[in-house]
């Protein structure tokens, strides 16, 4: 083993004190007919084997020098501190806070995170963070489920699909019905979920209505309406949203919104291929009972101290077993702390100025495409900092284009058949003037 | 809360009463009570208009250039601020740092933490993880430029399965729990697609199972049936026997056990579960005991998960991010999540000899299996293909230790669990007296009985130590359970003196309960009111009027 502490001297001590005189014997219990019959794993690396075998990894990655990709993933500046306080051994190598005499650093992160989540969103409640956006959507579906003790649920298709085939997997779960309202994405559109269609797709058992806002396309869509709508049939109403806009677009407590979930990968996370990323969930105080994951709660022990406590654990698994609200175990607590610190790296103004330079530079890179005659915006609603561009022949020069380092959005195409030759365009405050040159000249000289 | 000045030395901090050497406590006065604080909330030390990170300013081509497109809406503008702080980075270093400080780690010291496996994480794993071509790597990147993120996830599916013995890994899964979600689904999957969903309705569990086995059950609509464990630790065949049944949707069972023991009836089981038609699934949150020396696979298992943040060393992160890879037997391959990671061009077994080499193979070509190829998949159980940051450091722990390394992890955290298994039977009652594997369950109950000094006591007295405390309390079917899991990177001194600690404890117990039953002191804060905490809750900071 690569980090064994023990010489030679200390094993025989050690099986001397058991009584044994090998440790094979330690493993008689096994029986013979399913002791493994291989385990076929290539010998031990030094360090300094194992650094060239991930450098070797690494490099055959090719980071693309120009990226206007996002899709539920985003390039945004880590700030080196923040990067300094998660790599912190004493909150890296900790585990969740049973004992929260020894745990203070951990849980009082948890809880300035869940305020800031709070303040974020302009909810009553946050939890302590869920594996990601995906999921957090996925469980606010189901608890909004048992919020109403009804059992369909009905999602925008402007809904990250990602995010959808998460919610569909959860729900299939218990059974829950999904319906889909289908977001107006035809020639002309606007691009957004129509409040008539989620005013039929709602009755008696619908439980939650499930906008993203902005929407995948990066669309501004109408929240008081739809949220209005949703309480109309007596049903939840949950956002999802992008937490960097919320520098700039009104807070979801402030439209009626029931419950809110989103990815908190903006919030100075890598973007390491995928994950670790952070689920954010907030709710209202009426509903914490029913509410998944951890939650910190303040208290004091018996000298007057303030301190920090895991709290309203009975509606956890380890408490109430099958009768729990999830089986989720424990939170993303690394990355919501990476997320607390950014938000207080960056600060009010900070996290304006990201979201207003990401839409300046969407903004930007759209009107330069169009102004080329290059590519045209698809949907006609305003848009935060994403949008949906017609490019012709996109997949091709989409193709293309990442050859020469540029990756010039997502192609749409297989996530909605109707949005041929269309990719999705995302700037953030990392996106340059240059970035946005490069990219029009790629696609001239791709024809 | 006004608290700005931190008191010049512990023994004068203004209010601190007690002589504990918590003198880092702030003193402040809210709402007319006296409340002392730890360390202030990040929100004390904001002042409108500090600053740390600043971005530039959008060039003024780019502003008119973006002038020209729509602008939002006024009524989908924010109308109050979100309250962030307004701080400086060097007064943002100090806080963190400061609550850093307050966390027992690792890296501290001792973490015998039963069912946690809080082993060393190595640091070669963090330098790997922060490799700018692998940390900025984009999950929609097309696959051309990705071929490294996903050699490494091809790779450490093809480890797991070679690990487990299992046909197929799925690495989608973000934590245990996730993965047990995974493996229940595909199981109802499994048994939809034969026409015998609706009869197969209960999810079959041991009493010493975690808690989350009954809860996942739960989420995908199965009844659990409890099947107690017989008085060597293991589960009670006849039991099982009796509550199998062609209604038996699956049997989640961990092995080793809760009680860390190895199921040495395993063959049994898993023949009875196989014999009513119902899956055998494998919590591997354990697998750290038996590397190299049992795979689920061999003995039969449709269904195993692997916890990536116990035996494979990534970071607990004080609660995750985690990763719960999961393997399964061939019937089960068709209905692994989506996306899988696969090698579209080249042959495994030269890829597989030219990585352990340290080689990329000419042509090779990788890709995440296009949605819709597997058509009997469960679908997708989180954004993108999982916790890429935790399956780097598993294949980097992997290789680092290779083969023999691997195995010797098994011995060694085997090996150290039973010498505190034989240490400490004097001290505390073993109620199931026999060799363990990773970890050793006792009881406190004589210490209960005979002083008044119960579990909770002595975990937090082992707090005055420096030294992390069992887990307690479980498994549940153990009265007074400490649970102890060493590890296998713990050495000699620190497991002697846990020991003497340990004795130490006991002999306290004896004579000075009272004292016991007061511990922690040493602490920045002593035992907390959860009771206050969970009947008024108080979830977050309030800001007051100001």
């Amino acid at each position: 083993m690569a980090y064994a502490p023990h010489t030679l001297d200390d094993r025989d001590a050690m099986l001397a004190a058991i009584g044994v005189g090998s440790v094979d014997e330690l493993f008689a219990d096994i029986p013979d007919s399913v002791r493994a019959r291989a385990f076929d794993i290539p010998p031990p690396l030094t360090e300094q084997e194992v650094r060239r075998e991930l450098t070797r990894l690494a490099g055959r990655n090719r980071i693309p020098e120009v990226s206007f990709l996002g899709a539920g993933a985003y390039r945004h500046l880590v700030p080196a501190a923040v990067m300094e306080v998660i790599g912190r051994s004493e909150f890296a190598t900790a585990y969740t806070p049973y004992q929260p005499e020894v745990s203070q650093g951990t849980l009082q992160s948890i809880y300035e995170f869940q305020t800031l989540v709070c303040e974020l969103t302009g909810m009553e409640v946050a939890s302590a963070s869920h594996y990601d956006g995906a999921t957090a959507t996925a469980e606010a579906a189901l608890m909004a489920c048992r919020l109403t003790r009804r059992d369909t649920v009905a999602i925008s298709s402007a809904v990250n699909p990602q995010v959808r085939r998460v919610l569909d997997t959860y729900c299939s779960g218990p059974g829950i019905r999904v319906i889909e309202v289908e977001a107006d994405i035809a020639e002309g559109g606007s691009g957004l979920t129509p409040i008539d269609a989620a005013e039929s797709s709602l009755d008696e058992h619908v439980a939650c209505l499930v906008v993203q806002h902005p929407n995948f396309f990066g669309g501004i869509e109408p929240m008081a309406e739809l949220a209005a709508t949703a309480h109309r049939h007596g049903a939840q109403f949950v956002a999802v949203v992008e937490p960097t806009s919320l520098a700039i677009l009104e807070a979801p407590g402030a439209y009626g919104a029931d419950i809110v979930a989103a990815e908190g990968q903006p919030l100075g996370i890598p973007l390491s291929f995928g994950g670790p990323y952070v689920g954010l969930m907030a709710a209202r105080m009426d509903s914490v009972r029913q509410m998944p994951g951890r939650l910190v709660g303040a208290t004091r022990d018996a000298a007057g101290r303030r301190g920090y406590v895991l709290t309203l654990q009975a509606r956890e698994q380890h408490i109430r077993r099958e009768k729990a609200a999830s089986n989720i175990c424990t939170n993303q607590a690394l990355c919501a702390l990476a997320a607390t610190a950014y938000l207080s790296a960056v600060g009010p103004e900070g996290l304006r100025e990201v979201a207003e330079l990401s839409m300046v530079q969407t903004r930007h890179a759209i009107s330069t495409l169009e102004a080329a005659g290059v590519g045209e915006r698809r949907f006609s609603a305003s848009y935060f900092a994403e949008a949906a561009v017609r490019i012709p022949d996109a997949k091709r020069r989409h193709a293309a284009l990442a050859e020469q380092g540029v990756l010039a959005g997502f192609p749409l195409e297989d996530a909605y058949p109707a949005l041929r030759d269309c990719l999705l365009v995302a700037a953030t405050e990392l996106t340059t003037d240059d970035d946005v040159a490069r990219l029009v000249e790629a696609l001239e000289a791709t024809p | 809360m006004s608290v700005t000045e931190r008191p010049a030395a512990p023994a004068g901090a203004p209010s601190d009463g007690d002589a504990s050497g918590r003198g880092a406590a702030f003193s402040s006065a809210v709402g007319g009570e006296e409340l002392r604080v730890v360390q202030p909330l990040i929100f004390a030390s904001s002042r409108p208009g500090r600053r740390d990170v600043r971005f530039p300013k959008p060039s003024d081509a780019a502003q008119a250039a973006a002038a020209s497109q729509l602008e939002l809406p006024a009524e989908a503008l924010r109308t109050a601020a979100a309250r962030l702080p307004e701080v400086s980075e060097l007064d943002l270093l100090r806080h963190f740092n400061r609550l850093s400080h307050l966390n027992h780690a690792i890296d501290l010291g001792f973490y015998p933490l039963g069912s946690c496996t809080m082993k060393y994480n190595p640091k070669v794993n963090e330098w790997a993880a922060r490799l700018p071509g692998l940390s900025e790597s984009h999950p929609l990147d097309p696959p051309e430029l990705s071929q490294g993120s996903l050699e490494i996830q091809w790779l450490l599916a093809e480890l797991l399965r070679e690990i487990s013995g299992m046909a197929a890994v799925s690495l989608q899964p973000a934590a245990g729990a996730q993965g047990e979600l995974t493996g229940l689904l595909m199981a109802r999957a499994y048994h939809r697609s034969r026409g015998e969903g609706e009869q197969r309705t209960t999810v079959l569990v041991p009493d010493s199972s975690h808690g989350t086995n009954p809860a996942t059950a739960t989420m995908v609509g199965y009844r659990t049936i409890t099947i107690p464990s017989n008085e060597r630790g293991g589960i009670d065949l006849a039991a099982l026997r009796e509550a199998l049944g062609s209604d038996t949707a699956a049997l989640m069972i961990t092995n080793p056990s809760t009680l860390g023991m190895f199921e040495d009836q395993i063959d049994q089981v898993v023949a009875a579960v196989h014999e009513v038609g119902a899956i055998a699934y494998m919590d591997g949150a354990n697998l750290n005991a038996i590397l190299g020396r049992f795979r689920a696979g061999d003995a039969g298992f449709d269904v195993m998960h692997f916890n990536l943040h116990k035996t494979f060393s990534t970071p607990h992160g004080g609660g995750g991010p985690g990763a719960g890879p999961v393997g399964v037997s061939e019937r089960l391959a068709p209905f692994l999540p989506e996306p899988v990671p696969v090698l579209v061009e080249g042959s495994p077994d030269e890829v597989k000899r030219n990585a352990w080499a340290g080689r990329t193979t000419p042509g090779a070509r990788f890709a995440l299996e296009a949605e819709g190829t597997r058509e009997q998949s469960i679908g997708k159980v989180r954004a993108f293909a999982g916790n890429f940051g935790m399956h780097l450091r598993a294949y980097t722990y992997i290789r680092s230790n290779g083969d023999a390394g691997l195995r010797e992890v098994s011995d060694d955290a085997v090996l150290a669990a039973n010498y505190l298994r034989v240490r400490l039977t004097d001290a505390y009652d073993l109620p199931y007296d026999r060799i363990c594997k990773h970890e050793v369950v006792f009881s406190g109950r004589r210490q209960k009985r005979e002083h008044g000094v119960t579990t909770l006591d002595i975990a937090k007295a082992i707090l005055d130590y420096q030294i992390h405390p069992p887990t307690i309390y479980f498994p549940l079917i153990v009265e007074e359970a400490l649970m102890i899991e060493p590890t296998e990177t713990e050495s000699l001194e620190t497991l002697d003196r846990f020991v003497a600690v340990m004795h130490e404890i006991a002999e306290r117990a004896a004579r000075d309960p009272a004292a016991l039953r007061a511990a922690p002191t040493t602490t920045p804060v002593g035992r907390l009111d959860e009771a206050s905490a969970a009947r008024r809750p108080d979830l977050r900071h309030d800001f007051g009027t100001a």
